[in-house]
């Protein structure tokens, strides 16, 4: 049956909503910065030029495309600071991603063992940090990982170092910053898949042989890629845009391309690089999304 | 054709030797006990099954057939009583350890995995070389009949093919004792009908002892060695098909399996072997003795629908038969038997099958002809009340 004949006509026309969105606030948004990313700086108000504007009639308008050019784009190919950051990026988010999954995985796991009634205090749990502003904690983390810190304090009452160890911007702090703020966004996927799962499978399993650590690689952690796939996606994209926390808890020697982007816009008041810098981090994510779909798809075809 | 001995070399070639070396069974339940919160589920439950048997367990929906067949896989410990498997205790034998396999009730298949795969599963992680894995799979889905679907997801399947497909998957290690969870369910009756044909076929010839849980009485009469019928966690009797049906030990059991006419009674006479008793609404009859000594004199008449006779006047070599007149008051044609109520002059209902011997039966009994029906002493079970 096709889509046309089970929708009714309201749900036909709500169905319609999300594309109205995607357009108001995704399309059209992304129209204004992919035209400013083909203008050029200049000491003015907007700072890039052309203007589209009616004020010169249709000549006007024909005269400010002719102006737009891919000078920024060339200039982002260039200058290996831009693809320096890329790549921190990438590394980072790859790297984070990766920690994330590996400590996410067994927390996950766990909980979906949990009896029926402690699940929902354990859910809990992992989202009652969301209702502390994230900036307020990614501060309490500097004043953990500061100099005379809680951290240092600890290690030294403990005798684990002689003298305080120096934590804030490093790359450890940043990843430590970054697992702890994107741990509840690898976790909540994972244990929806693998709360749902039917425990009448591993038994199965092991009525055919199965130790609990087979059981889990082959029935178990196949049936929950799907919330593996969702969780990386998850975390693996907003990490490489992320600003907030390599510009805090990071040092200042090498930049991810979201703090780039800053320093163009705000510091260097350059809106045309800082916007051509966005379209290709948002061409770059879309690799992993598309990626993901087809694999969702083949999944579903072989059904 | 691979044999019994290529997977789990010991446990099946040894296995009719130290039958015949001890007189042990199989399996041995010991008055095993299963309590779930204050609910007890099998209640101090006791059965030796023999190697090479095929044993199927009745009862009512709840009475504890499931909660039994999970702890001899292993999947729930027993709170009382122990479990031997050819004389030893298991107790302590993880489910993955033990020479059993079973079909679960819902089948439990694999989502993710192809009906090959998924039939595959256990011979893998027995590690038998490929090729016979191969070569089993392939005989598995022969004798299942579903061939041409070895690729197909368990969601691709419908119910009834889901099942062959469990029933193979749990075959295919060929365990020295499979536990069927009412394995033919979802089938139609001539599917049924063949897979059970085809089981028993297969028990016979693999020697595997076959534990099988069912709803369908029919299906465990076909089947089965022995029948176990249980009653809230409890064996009320352990019977071959024919004690069962033609000597139940109580009125339960009488009720439970199949047909039957129970019709209560005061016993007022007791001499050669006979019984001279006053049954309700059905005047007096003369029946055999029980061997088991009576408790009281109040007992229960238990006969079945087809040993009672129907004709238009009574019978001329009535000496010894009971005959009681009555009216025919509904008739239910089912195709070889035709099953009439007869309503007795003495106020009781008997229900009455006979046999569609005729294709044109002319000389039918229709609603509302007088009859009188009657039936041999011996064909009727005394029961205690
Ligand atoms: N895990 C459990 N927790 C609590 N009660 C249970 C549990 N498993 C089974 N029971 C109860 O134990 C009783 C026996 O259950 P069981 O599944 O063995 O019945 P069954 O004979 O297999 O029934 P059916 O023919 O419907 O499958 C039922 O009353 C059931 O509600
Ligand atoms: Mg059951």
């Amino acid at each position: 049956m096709s889509a046309r004949t089970i929708f009714t006509r309201p749900a036909r026309r709500a169905s319609v909503a999300p594309y109205i969105w995607m357009v108001l606030f995704f399309l059209v948004p992304f129209g204004f910065v992919l035209k400013i990313s083909l203008s050029q700086t200049a000491i003015a108000q907007p700072p890039y030029l052309p203007l589209f504007g009616l004020t010169d009639g249709i000549a006007g308008l024909k005269a400010a495309f002719a102006a737009l050019s891919l000078d920024s784009f060339w200039l982002l190919v260039s200058d290996n600071l831009y693809i320096a950051s890329y790549g921190r990026s990438l590394v980072v988010a790859l790297v984070s991603t990766a920690l994330l999954l590996a400590i996410g995985y067994p927390i996950a796991y766990a909980m979906a063992r949990l009896p029926r009634r402690w699940q929902g205090v354990a859910m809990m749990l992992v989202i009652v940090p969301f209702w502390t502003s994230f900036l307020i904690r990614i501060y309490a983390w500097i004043n953990i990982l500061q100099h005379d810190g809680l951290l240092n304090q600890i290690l030294l009452a403990l005798h684990i170092v002689s003298a305080p160890v120096v934590w804030l911007s490093t790359d450890s702090a940043m990843y430590l910053g970054i697992v702890y703020s994107y741990l509840p966004f690898m976790i909540l996927p994972l244990y929806a898949t693998l709360a749902k799962q039917d425990g009448a499978l591993l038994e199965a399993a092991a009525d055919l042989g199965a130790s609990r650590l087979v059981a889990f690689w082959r029935v178990t952690f196949p049936l929950s890629l799907g919330g593996v796939g969702a969780g990386v996606l998850l975390c693996f994209i907003p990490i490489v845009g992320e600003f907030v926390i390599p510009d805090l808890l990071a040092g200042s020697d090498s930049m991810m391309i979201g703090q780039t982007l800053w320093l163009e816009f705000f510091t260097n008041k350059d809106w045309p690089v800082a916007s051509a810098l966005a379209i290709v981090l948002l061409a770059l994510l879309i690799v992993p999304l598309l990626v993901y779909d087809r694999l969702q798809r083949r999944a579903l075809e072989a059904r | 054709m691979t044999t019994a001995t290529d997977i789990l070399p010991d446990a099946i070639a040894e296995a009719p030797l130290i039958v015949a070396a001890y007189p042990m069974p199989l399996l041995r339940v010991d008055g095993v006990s299963k309590k779930f919160g204050a609910f007890t589920a099998v209640d101090g439950l006791s059965l030796d099954i023999q190697a090479g048997e095929f044993f199927a367990l009745l009862g009512p929906s709840g009475c504890g057939k499931t909660t039994l067949l999970r702890m001899l896989a292993g999947f729930e410990t027993p709170d009382a009583g122990k479990i031997l498997l050819d004389g030893e205790d298991i107790a302590a034998v993880l489910p993955h350890q033990r020479p059993v396999n079973m079909m679960f009730q819902n089948y439990a298949l694999f989502p993710h995995l192809s009906v090959r795969d998924n039939i595959a599963f256990g011979l893998k992680r027995a590690a038998l070389p490929k090729p016979e894995i191969a070569a089993r799979v392939a005989e598995m889905v022969a004798l299942v009949k579903l061939g041409g679907l070895e690729k197909r997801k368990p969601d691709q399947l419908s119910g009834g093919q889901k099942q062959r497909v469990a029933l193979a998957r749990a075959l295919a290690r060929r365990p020295q004792l499979l536990l069927l969870d009412e394995p033919l369910a979802a089938l139609d009756k001539k599917l049924r009908e063949e897979t059970q044909a085809e089981l028993m076929e297969l028990q016979r010839r693999l020697g595997t002892t076959f534990v099988i849980v069912t709803h369908d009485q029919d299906e465990a009469m076909t089947m089965a060695d022995r029948i176990g019928v249980m009653k809230d966690g409890r064996l009320e009797q352990v019977a071959t098909p024919r004690q069962l049906y033609e000597a139940p030990a109580s009125r339960w059991i009488a009720g439970f399996v199949g047909d039957i006419n129970l019709i209560e009674g005061e016993v007022t006479l007791q001499d050669a072997h006979r019984l001279t008793v006053a049954a309700a609404g059905a005047g007096m009859l003369t029946v055999a003795e029980p061997k088991a000594p009576l408790p009281s004199r109040a007992i229960c008449l238990a006969i079945r629908p087809e040993k009672i006779r129907l004709s238009r006047r009574a019978p001329t070599s009535a000496g010894g038969l009971n005959s009681i007149e009555g009216v025919v008051t509904e008739v239910g044609y089912l195709g070889g038997l035709s099953v009439y109520k007869v309503q007795l002059d003495h106020g009781a209902t008997l229900r009455v099958a006979l046999a569609n011997t005729n294709r044109l039966d002319v000389d039918a009994y229709g609603v509302g002809q007088k009859v009188v029906a009657w039936f041999a002493p011996d064909d009727c079970v005394v029961l205690p009340r």
